[in-house]
């Protein structure tokens, strides 16, 4: 059963690490000029909400399995994640707005971030790794 | 500090200037090593014991005196201007002849049609060159170097024609008189004459290349100039203010007489010259390659030098006065500490200029134009840490498409640009030897290519640098075919038009459809033009005018859930060949809907049809609203809470409510659609919403609070005035426009309405010339080995005539690494404009109240700053550098200002309008909203006055914004850029009374006139053809309420009025108190 949890943990997380990883390709591109603002920011608002459940997932994986630890380690993340979308102003376009996205160093913040979840998830990633090897080798 | 400062700096400034003026290079050669020293030191010397040397005055105001009077012209072909300098150097001996013709060929041009004549000796003295001589042209002007090249000698004419773009010149041999004819066959090529009607006569354009490309507005800025002389003095004296209890006299008493007594104002202008000559000697050994002046060379040419510099570029435009101080003496001037709580009068009397940065004299003379192209700080950081400490936003404010009179037009295969990062070549450029070129913003080397080596101007090769792209900072290319992703687009126009019951009831629809019918044939176009129509309610109505139908066919579409185009050829017509019916078509609007009933407005269907009629072409929509969108997609509900009284935490709703607008204006930008929207209105439309439609689609926005055509006569002027100048005004159509800085500067964050694609690059469906930007940078590298950095805003757009043409605009800067320097550069208007635009972005993203607290904050903050950093000696008292000293009035006049204010109540909607004025408008206009102007009117005096066109303009004082200064036996006017007021006093003058507005007493003043009786007399005629001035000169037309205590726009003047304590909010001395507790707690 533990082994289970941080087997589905883990693929989710791999999902993540790749969806960060997404991101801060799409977000460079954009800086380089590969791609327009527009382009970029439908790209990258269509992942905004599958980012989101699978954090949570993650996050209430851990809470049902009783691992207060990572639990709380996801918990800022996932309500972040809901915080950030909850608070899109109604005549933005999303999270990621096209028209906003170069001003004020918006850019580099949604990159920065990008930057923070990958790393994250990648601590989470050998978190879980470990946890699971650990479970497994218990059971 | 003050008084002693300045009196030390006459005294001291003698040797100073005495040095310069006489030999100013050999002085300051000698320093030429040191480099930085002059410059800083400079600065700090100025400050301790300045230059001003009454001594050398008359000496120089013999010579330089008349320089600013005299017409430019004259000085222009007399004295060698500044191509002079170029060629000079190889061999200064030898050269002087050849020196002088360049000039005179270009002094031709100006005037195409009378350049024959001038041409012709010029010519002649150069074209000698060329025939006979296959020799001599080359040898003697350009380097030595050039001659090297293949057969120089038989070059010049007979090489010229390889390079494909100039082949109309064949044979140059035949030439002497015919140096008239290629430059203007150069230019004409691209059908000049139809082309650039509204820009300016083209040929002259190119002539004009050289030398007052800059300088387009002199006679709107000169208005300045008589009375420049004052204004140091006036500051001064005014002195003594009734507000301050302290002792006000104290240290301005001091400088006061002193100030007007022992300088001259002009004279010492001119004296200040040799510094900056100075200075820039010292930046100019930086400029390798073309720039370099021996000093030589200097010494004898220098006054020919300061001649030619005033009347050249922006000096013209400056106020004498002020050309020459800030030219040559910004530094004690600029820094000139001024208590402001002590000083009232710190209004200048005229125009407030943009300081001039303190740049070598001859790359100063071929710098952007100010009204172009601003930067809030004249002078650049060296770091960004310096740039912190300064706490002054760093930004540039632009107004690329502005309407020119003198624009240089180039045709050309091949677009000299960097090859790594693509900036176009331009003046600041060096040449690294004759046949390269070092970017003057990625620093690479370039080759130059042989066809640029030719210089179709004076038909001579080997001189890259005397092309017109390199001698002039703004400059039009007619693009070559690579610059098009398609073929150009025709001019398309369509009008949506709300038709509901709410829109008959206004009455627009009669003075849309009668403006566009007299206005028909000037909608800038060419035969390709296309036009249509598209009316709606709830349902949308298209009109189908295809040629040969008897009369417009109306389509209605109801089903506005899925807009579909009813008959998509034929809905958008040439305008050349249908024109009858589209005649018909507006002749009958009005009255088609006249007795509708319909109360429903669907604009957003009515949009999307609009978009998916534009999107295979691109082109201009109009929208025309003047309800609430209520059906439909895009529908929107009222969110303004009647009567609700702004508080500054409170005011919401300053965001869209959805983004379909957003979404629709992104489309519209993708397919190179703009829409401008007309809001016709007398309750609440959600305009943030509406807006975004025009504000990412590149658009303009109009707003009409409470329209109503015979309720409100004097806004159905407006309306129709605007119209006109919607109508018939330049556009171009796909444009976009890159906006490149030196490496290590970088910009983050836009203003304006456009859409940013990609870091740079700023996609506008249409530009039109009102429309301004502002942009914010911040410094990613030190700029420590450089000494000037350049901007470059690229306008790559359509013209109406379907010519694909690339507006170059190039702004050199110096870059310094003291604070007082800095400061010295500082723009306040600049950096008011720059900091309005910022503090919207802040009440949209966070809140009013934040925005209002940066705006204070940023006075607070950057006056703490100089105090601290620059102010050697502290002194009591709310301290500012002169250069600053209008920043806290101008930041009172913002959080006064319809867009922040939370006293009065101030409806939503006009508000938001307020906004988005202050992010689109160029800076004069906006500063006008912003600070307005007030005059006495009924005193007016020929004395000082200004001549335009053989009308005398008179020029009265600006006074300060305060009921103080109001006179119950006077008459004041206020020029509030979208509206003027004539107060008139109780017991005004009744000549005054009778001889302009033709009333017998104050009784019989009308409550609401709009505008002056033409009477016969002196007075009447003055005041006219100052209203008619002030209005001519802004795009927009304000319109005129005399108003008496009695009015009910009195109130509405009286908010105007920012110096003065209202409702809520502090009074100016007030303001004052508030801002130096802050700074000194």
């Amino acid at each position: 059963m533990e082994a289970a949890v941080f087997i589905l943990s883990l693929v989710d997380c791999c999902a993540l690490i790749f969806l960060s990883v997404y991101f801060i390709i799409t977000l460079s591109d954009l800086e380089c000029d590969y791609i327009n603002a527009r382009a970029c920011c439908s790209k990258l608002n269509k992942w905004v909400i599958p980012e989101m459940i699978g954090q949570a997932l993650a996050t209430v994986l851990m809470l049902v399995s009783m691992h207060w630890f990572v639990f709380l380690l996801n918990l800022p993340v996932a309500s972040w994640n809901v915080y950030r979308y909850v608070k899109v102003p109604l005549g933005n376009m999303g999270v990621y707005d096209p028209t906003e996205i170069h001003n004020r160093g918006q850019l580099k913040s949604h990159m920065k971030e990008a930057m923070i979840k990958l790393g994250f998830h990648l601590l989470c990633f050998f978190i879980y790794l470990y946890s699971m090897i650990l479970a497994l080798i218990n059971d | 500090m003050s008084g002693g400062g300045y009196a030390a700096q006459n005294g001291a400034g003698g040797s100073y200037t005495n040095g310069p003026s006489q030999n100013p290079v050999g002085v300051y050669s000698s320093n030429q090593g040191l480099m930085a020293p002059p410059l800083t030191g400079f600065m700090n010397s100025l400050t301790t014991k300045g230059p001003p040397p009454p001594g050398p005055n008359p000496y120089i105001t013999g010579r330089h005196q008349p320089s600013p009077v005299a017409p430019p012209p004259s000085s222009w072909s007399g004295v060698a201007p500044p191509p002079s300098s170029y060629s000079q150097h190889p061999q200064p001996g030898v050269t002087p002849p050849p020196v002088a013709p360049p000039p005179s060929s270009y002094s031709q041009h100006p005037q195409p049609g009378v350049m024959p004549p001038p041409v012709a000796p010029p010519p002649s003295s150069y074209s000698q060159h060329p025939q006979p001589g296959v020799t001599p042209p080359p040898v003697a002007p350009p380097p030595s170097s050039y001659s090297q090249h293949p057969q120089p000698g038989i070059m010049p004419p007979p090489v010229a024609p390889p390079p494909s773009s100039y082949s109309q010149h064949p044979q140059p041999g035949v030439t002497p008189p015919p140096v008239a004819p290629p430059p203007s066959s150069y230019s004409q090529h691209p059908q000049p004459g139809v082309m650039l009607p509204p820009v300016a006569p083209p040929p002259s354009s190119w002539s004009g290349v050289t030398q007052a490309p800059v300088a387009p507005p002199p006679s709107s800025w000169s208005g300045v100039t008589p009375t420049p002389v004052a204004p140091p003095p006036r500051s001064w004296s005014g002195v003594t203010s009734t507000p301050v209890a302290p002792p006000p006299v104290g240290n301005h008493t001091g400088p006061g007489p002193y100030s007007t007594g022992t300088r001259l104002p002009p004279v010492f202008q001119n004296t200040m010259q040799p510094p900056a000559a100075l200075q820039q000697a010292g930046l100019y050994q930086a400029q390798p390659g073309q720039m370099i002046r021996p000093p030589a060379y200097h010494s004898p040419s220098a006054p020919a030098l300061y001649t030619q510099v005033q009347p050249s570029g922006s000096a013209a435009q400056l106020s004498p006065s002020l050309a020459a101080m800030s030219l040559q003496s910004q530094t004690p001037e600029a820094l000139r500490v001024v208590n402001l709580l002590q000083e009232r009068n710190i209004l200048p009397s005229g125009a407030v200029t943009p300081p001039t940065p303190c740049l070598p004299q001859d790359l100063q003379k071929i710098n952007c134009c100010p009204e172009v192209f601003r930067c809030t700080l004249t002078s650049i950081p060296q770091t960004q840490a310096l740039l912190n400490k300064a706490k002054l936003p760093l930004g540039l404010l632009l107004h690329p498409f502005k309407d020119l009179s003198q624009l240089p037009v180039v045709t050309s295969s091949n677009i000299v640009r960097c090859r790594s990062c693509r900036t176009y070549i331009n003046p600041f450029v060096t040449f690294v030897d004759a046949r390269r070129w070092k970017c003057n913003l990625c620093h690479r080397v370039n080759d130059v290519p042989e066809e640029f080596m030719y210089n179709p101007v004076s038909r001579s090769y080997g001189a890259p640098h005397k092309r017109p792209e390199v001698q002039n900072a703004t400059i039009e290319f007619i693009a070559p075919s690579e610059y098009m992703l398609r073929p150009p687009q025709p001019a398309v126009y369509l009008f949506v038009l709300d038709v509901s019951h709410n829109a008959v009831e206004t009455g627009y629809l009669d003075v849309v459809c009668q403006s566009l019918l007299e206005n028909l044939d000037s909608l800038p176009g060419d035969s390709r033009t296309k036009i249509g129509f598209i009316t709606f309610d709830s349902t949308i109505h298209f009109y189908n005018l295809q040629e040969g139908l008897s009369q417009p066919q109306m389509l209605i579409v109801s089903d506005i859930d899925d807009v579909f185009l009813p008959s998509p050829d034929s809905l958008l017509v040439n305008l050349s060949e249908c024109k009858e019916l589209v005649q018909d078509l507006l002749t009958g609007l009005p009255q088609m809907f006249s007795s509708t009933m319909e109360t429903q407005s669907g604009l957003g269907p009515a949009l999307q049809a609009g978009f998916k009629l534009l999107s295979p072409t691109g082109g201009r929509i109009s929208v025309f609203q003047t309800q609430l969108p209520t059906v439909g997609i895009g529908a929107l509900k009222p969110r303004e809470e009647p009567g609700q009284k702004a508080h500054a935490k409170e005011v919401q709703h300053l965001n869209p409510a959805t983004d379909f607008y957003k979404k629709l204006a992104l489309d519209c930008s993708g397919h190179h659609v703009a829409v401008d929207l007309f809001l016709l209105s007398a309750q609440y439309c959600d305009l943030s919403s509406l807006g975004c439609i025009s504000r990412y689609s590149a658009g303009s926005v109009y707003y009409y609070p409470s329209y109503h055509r015979q309720r409100s006569p004097a806004q159905t002027e407006r309306f129709q005035r605007d119209l006109k100048r919607y109508l018939t005004r330049k556009i171009g159509f796909e444009a976009v426009m890159r906006i490149r800085c030196t490496k290590g500067l970088s910009i983050h964050t836009f203003h304006g309405n456009f859409f940013v694609r990609s870091t740079d690059l700023l996609s506008l469906a249409n530009v039109n010339p009102d429309a301004g930007f502002a942009v914010q940078m911040s410094i990613e590298e030190n700029l420590l080995d450089l000494q000037a950095v350049s901007f470059q805003a690229a306008l790559l757009y359509t013209s109406s005539k379907g010519e694909r043409r690339i507006r170059v605009h190039t702004l050199c800067l110096p870059v310094v690494n003291s604070l007082s320097d800095i400061f010295a550069g500082a723009d306040v208007q600049a950096i008011t404009a720059l900091l309005a635009s910022m503090a919207v972005d802040r009440s949209v993203t966070a809140s009013l109240g934040d925005a209002r607290d940066a705006l204070i904050n940023a006075a607070i903050d950057s006056l703490s700053s100089y105090r601290s950093s620059v102010l050697s000696v502290q002194q009591p008292g709310l301290l500012a550098p002169a250069c600053l000293r209008l920043l806290p009035l101008y930041i009172l006049a913002l959080l006064k200002h319809r867009a922040f204010r939370t006293s009065a109540s101030t409806r939503l909607d006009e508000r938001v309008f307020s906004m988005f004025q202050l992010k689109s408008q160029p800076l004069p206009f906006l500063m006008l909203t912003v600070h307005p102007g007030l005059y006495r009117a009924d005193d007016l005096s020929d004395e000082g006055a200004l001549n335009v066109s053989e009308r005398t303009i008179p020029q009265p004082r600006a006074l300060q914004l305060s009921v103080e200064k109001l006179s119950r036996d006077a008459a004041f006017l206020m020029d509030c850029g979208t509206v003027l007021y004539l107060w008139i006093g109780r017991n005004c003058n009744p000549v005054f009374l009778t001889q302009v507005l033709g009333v017998e007493s104050y009784a019989a003043v009308p409550l609401n006139m709009d505008q002056l009786p033409e009477l016969d007399t002196a007075e009447s005629s003055r005041i006219r053809a100052l209203i008619d001035w002030l209005r001519e000169r802004r795009p927009f037309h304000p319109v005129l309420h005399v108003i008496r205590d009695e009015s009910p726009l009195k109130a509405e003047f009286l908010q105007y009025l920012i110096e003065d304590l209202s409702e809520s909010a502090l009074s100016y001395y007030e303001f004052l108190l508030h801002l130096q507790q802050q700074i000194c707690k």
